[in-house]
C-alpha cells in the first residue's frame, strides 16, 4: 500500500517549502517528487489531495502533562494523545509529575504501555530527577533510560539543591538523558499567583517576580559551565532569562531552552479579569517580555516551542484565583499560535516548523522531525487559511482549561499520520475526529 | 447623575466620579436616621441581605448588619467557620445554594482577591465586596471619602498621604482609586518592602519616609500593620517599624494645619499610630466608623434599586 499525498506544499526544516508530492510506504517517506512525477494509481495507492494544504512533519511537543497515572479525570495518555494528533502533534514528551510520579521503571513502562494501547501519538516519558520529586536523591537514570525515558526533570518542584542538580547534569549525560529544568526559585515565588508588576499591583494579586525564574536560569547556566554537561531550560518566559541564555550560548555553555505559545501570545493583562484559565506557572509576563521571547525565537536563542499542556478539571479551576491550580492546555492550540508567529513575521515557516519538530527531536535524542526520503512518516496536513472561533467543544483534550476559548485562530490540522497510519482526519471520516 | 445601575459593588474601579458623588450624597441623607430615637426606616422592608464573612471581621460585619437593619432589611450572617466551607464546599457551590434561597444582596468578605467577582458571576443577587484579599474594600474607601468631604468640604485638590503596608492593603488600593478619581493628590508612604511595583501607574507619588511624606498634607491615612505578616520579613521588628514608620505627634506637626488623621481600624496603638495622635484633635477615626453605617445603607439602598424609585424616606 502506497499513500500519495499530492499537490501540497511540503515543509521540511532543512529543505524549506517545496511544491512536492510525497509518497509513503511501509511507515516511511518513500519519495519526495516534483508534482506530476508520481503517476501510479489504482489498486494499492491511496491518494490524499493536499492542494491548498501544508504538509508538515508531525509536531514534537517536548513538554506536556498527560496526568496518567493518578489524575485520569483530567487527562489520560489516550485522551492526551488524541488531542495531540488532532492538533498536528505526532510525538509528545510527558512530564513526570503524575500520581505517583514517574520516578521508577514501573511508571515509565506503564505510561508506554498505555501509549501503545492508545495507538496514536508517540509518547516519550520524562522521568523524575529525584525520587518522588523530593530533591534529595537521584532516581535510577540508567534503569529509567533502559525502560524508555528520554529525559529527566523534577518539573514544577525544581531541584533546589545545587549539588543535586550538578550531579544530575553529570549523571544524566552519561545515560544520554536530557536534563530539563523548570527554573523557579520557590522561596521567591511562594504565595505568588501571577506576574509581579503593574497588573498584579492594580488588581491586588500576589506576584511572582521575573527574578524568580532568572535566578535559577543563572544557576543552571553556571552548573552547565562547571560540568560541561548540557541543561535544557523549560518554558522560558522573561526577557532577562532570554538575555542570560543568549549570552551563555555565545560563551559556548551547553544550554538550550524552549518557550510555550502563551508566552509569545498573551501578557499579564489577560489575568485582569481573574479568569483562572490564565493562571499558569511561569506566569504570563509583560508585553516587553513577550517581545523579548519573540526576539529570542527569531535570533535562535530559543531552540524549541513546547506547549506545557497542563490539563485541569473544573475542580481545580472553578475556584478563587489564588486557590486555583496553575496550568493551561496547549495541544489543541499549538499549531495556530505557531503559525501566527509566521504571519507576524517573527519566523519564516521552515524555521517555525524546525522549532516544533527537528529541534525538540534533537534535544530529546529521538528520531524524527523532518520530511525526507526515509523519514518516519509522522506528518500532518494543515489548512493554513482555516479561520475559526475556538469553542470549548472544539477542544479534544479531556480538560477545557484554555484561555484561548472565544478567540479567533487561524490554521488547523486536517489530517495526521503517525508511522504512515492515518490517526486523525478532521472531515469526520475517522471516528476520533467527531 | 440620577441613576445607579450596577448589580454589584465589587470595587472602586467600577465607579465613575459622578457615581461616587451620588453614593456619598445618598449616604449623607441617610446619616441622620442613625441619630433618631427610632433608628429605623421601612425602605428595604421585605428585602434579604446575607452577610457572608469568609474571613473574620468585627467592625465591617457589624456595620453592614446595622446598615441593613436600619433600613428594615432582614439579615442573616454566615461565617466560614460555621458554614459548609469547612466541609469542603467550593465558593461556587455555596453561592448557588445561597442563590437558591433568593436573597437580594450578598455581602462578601473573602481572603482571595477577585472572589466577589466570581460570586457575582454565579448569583442573581447583588454582591457587595466587603474586602477581598489584597484587592479592594470599596465601602471602606467610600466611608473615608465621605468623612473627608464632610470635614474638609471637598475632595478635589486635597493632598492625601497613605502610610503603611501599601502592597498588602485593600484599603490602600480602594482609597487610591477613589481619591484619584475624585481629584485628590495621593502620596503613598512606607518601607520599600511594603511598596508594590508599578504603584505609580495608579496615579500616586511614592515617598518612602513618612516624615517627608506627611509634609503639608491635608489628610494622613494610616494603615494597620498586620502583625501576622511579620514572618514574611517585611520589617525586622515592631519596635523598628514604629520608630521609622509609626505616626507620632512630631509628624503631625509637619502636615498642613487642620490635617485629618484617619485609620481604618483595628488600630495597633503604639505601632503604626501613637495613642496621643489616635485620640488627638486631628483624629476622625470614630467619625469614620459612624459614616461607615451611612455609606453601607446607601450602597444597599442603591443596589437594591433605590435609584429607580422617586423619593425615599
Amino acid at each position: 500500500m502506497t499513500v500519495w499525498i499530492k499537490d501540497g506544499e511540503v515543509v521540511d526544516p532543512r529543505r524549506g517549502v517545496r511544491n512536492d508530492d510525497l509518497t509513503v510506504e511501509k511507515g516511511r517517506v518513500a519519495g519526495i517528487l516534483p508534482r506530476g512525477a508520481f503517476r501510479r494509481s489504482g489498486e494499492g495507492v491511496r491518494v490524499i489531495d493536499a492542494s491548498g494544504k501544508l504538509v508538515l512533519p508531525g509536531l514534537v511537543d517536548m513538554h506536556v502533562h498527560l496526568r496518567e497515572p493518578g489524575e485520569e479525570y483530567k487527562e489520560t495518555v489516550s485522551s492526551g494523545c488524541r488531542a495531540a494528533v488532532a492538533g498536528g502533534v505526532t510525538a509528545v514528551a510527558c512530564m513526570p509529575n503524575t500520581v505517583p510520579p514517574n520516578d521508577c521503571r514501573a511508571v515509565t513502562e506503564f505510561i508506554l504501555k498505555q501509549a501503545a494501547g492508545a495507538g496514536t501519538a508517540r509518547v516519550y516519558p520524562i522521568a523524575c530527577i529525584t525520587a518522588g520529586q523530593q530533591g534529595k536523591t537521584l532516581t535510577e537514570f540508567g534503569d529509567l533510560a533502559a525502560a524508555g525515558a528520554v529525559g529527566v526533570s523534577d518539573d514544577g518542584l525544581p531541584v533546589a539543591d545545587s549539588e543535586v542538580m550538578r550531579r544530575a547534569l553529570e549523571y544524566g549525560r552519561f545515560h544520554g538523558l536530557t536534563v530539563i529544568s523548570h527554573c523557579e526559585d520557590r522561596s521567591l515565588s511562594e504565595g505568588g499567583v501571577m506576574h509581579e508588576g503593574v497588573v498584579s499591583t492594580r488588581i491586588g494579586l500576589p506576584g511572582i517576580p521575573a527574578a524568580c525564574e532568572e535566578i535559577m536560569v543563572c544557576r543552571d547556566i553556571s552548573l552547565a559551565r562547571l560540568t560541561g554537561c548540557p541543561v535544557h531550560v523549560a518554558h522560558v518566559s522573561t526577557a532577562g532569562a532570554v538575555a542570560l541564555i543568549r549570552r551563555a550560548k555565545e560563551e559556548g555553555v551547553p544550554v538550550t531552552c524552549e518557550t510555550a505559545p502563551h508566552y509569545f501570545t498573551l501578557d499579564h493583562e489577560a489575568v485582569a479579569g481573574y479568569d483562572t484559565r490564565t493562571k499558569v506557572n511561569p506566569p504570563l509576563r509583560t508585553p516587553e517580555d513577550v517581545a523579548a521571547i519573540r526576539q529570542g525565537l527569531a535570533d535562535g536563542t530559543i531552540d524549541a516551542i513546547a506547549t506545557d499542556h497542563a490539563p485541569h478539571s473544573p475542580l481545580e479551576k472553578e475556584l478563587e484565583f489564588d486557590r486555583a491550580a496553575f496550568g493551561m492546555i496547549g495541544l489543541d492550540t499549538f499549531l495556530p499560535l505557531v503559525l501566527q508567529l509566521v504571519r507576524d513575521g517573527v519566523l519564516d515557516l521552515p524555521e517555525a516548523v524546525r522549532k516544533c519538530t527537528l529541534n525538540p527531536s534533537v534535544l530529546l535524542g529521538i528520531e524524527g522531525g523532518g520530511l525526507e526520503e526515509g523519514s518516519r512518516a509522522d506528518l500532518t496536513l494543515v489548512d493554513p487559511e482555516m479561520e475559526y472561533r475556538l469553542r470549548e467543544e472544539d477542544l479534544v483534550s479531556k480538560s477545557k482549561n484554555s484561555p484561548f476559548i472565544g478567540m479567533t485562530l487561524k490554521g488547523r490540522a486536517v489530517l495526521t499520520m503517525v508511522g504512515g497510519r492515518i490517526v486523525w482526519e478532521r472531515d469526520g471520516t475517522h471516528p476520533d475526529s467527531r | 447623575m440620577t441613576r445607579f445601575e450596577h448589580k454589584d459593588l465589587l470595587g472602586m474601579g467600577q465607579l465613575t466620579a459622578d457615581e461616587i458623588t451620588y453614593i456619598l450624597d445618598t449616604a449623607e441623607s441617610f446619616k441622620e436616621i442613625s441619630t433618631r430615637e427610632i433608628k429605623k426606616v421601612p425602605t428595604l422592608r421585605g428585602k434579604t441581605v446575607i452577610n457572608f464573612f469568609y474571613e473574620p471581621s468585627t467592625r465591617t460585619k457589624t456595620s453592614f448588619e446595622m446598615a441593613a437593619k436600619r433600613l428594615s432589611a432582614d439579615t442573616t450572617g454566615l461565617s466560614a467557620a460555621g458554614s459548609s466551607i469547612v466541609k469542603g464546599e467550593t465558593l461556587i457551590d455555596t453561592a448557588r445554594n445561597l442563590q437558591a434561597m433568593n436573597p437580594d444582596i450578598i455581602v462578601l468578605r473573602h481572603s482571595s482577591s477577585g472572589a466577589p467577582a466570581l460570586l457575582a458571576r454565579e448569583v442573581k443577587a447583588g454582591v457587595i465586596n466587603a474586602g477581598d484579599g489584597i484587592n479592594e474594600h470599596p465601602t471602606q474607601a467610600l466611608l473615608d471619602l465621605m468623612t473627608i468631604r464632610e470635614k474638609m468640604g471637598r475632595i478635589r485638590g486635597l493632598r492625601v498621604v497613605i502610610v503603611g503596608d501599601i502592597a498588602h492593603s485593600r484599603v490602600a488600593r480602594s482609597n487610591i482609586i477613589g481619591l484619584t478619581k475624585m481629584g485628590a493628590e495621593v502620596t503613598v508612604s512606607g518601607p520599600p518592602t511594603m511598596m508594590p511595583p508599578g504603584i505609580e501607574a495608579m496615579g500616586v507619588q511614592v515617598v518612602h519616609d513618612p516624615r517627608e511624606a506627611v509634609r503639608d498634607k491635608d489628610v494622613v491615612m494610616v494603615l494597620r500593620i498586620q502583625l501576622e505578616r511579620q514572618k514574611a520579613v517585611l520589617f525586622p521588628t515592631l519596635r523598628e517599624y514604629s520608630t521609622y514608620f509609626g505616626l507620632d505627634r512630631g509628624m503631625i506637626d509637619r502636615a498642613a494645619p487642620g490635617v485629618l488623621v484617619m485609620h481604618p481600624g483595628p488600630m495597633n496603638r503604639g505601632v503604626e499610630i501613637a495613642s496621643d495622635v489616635a485620640d488627638g484633635p486631628a483624629s476622625v477615626i470614630l467619625e469614620q466608623v459612624t459614616n461607615g453605617v451611612a455609606v453601607r445603607m446607601a450602597v444597599l439602598y442603591l443596589l437594591i434599586g433605590g435609584s429607580k424609585r422617586d423619593g425615599m424616606d
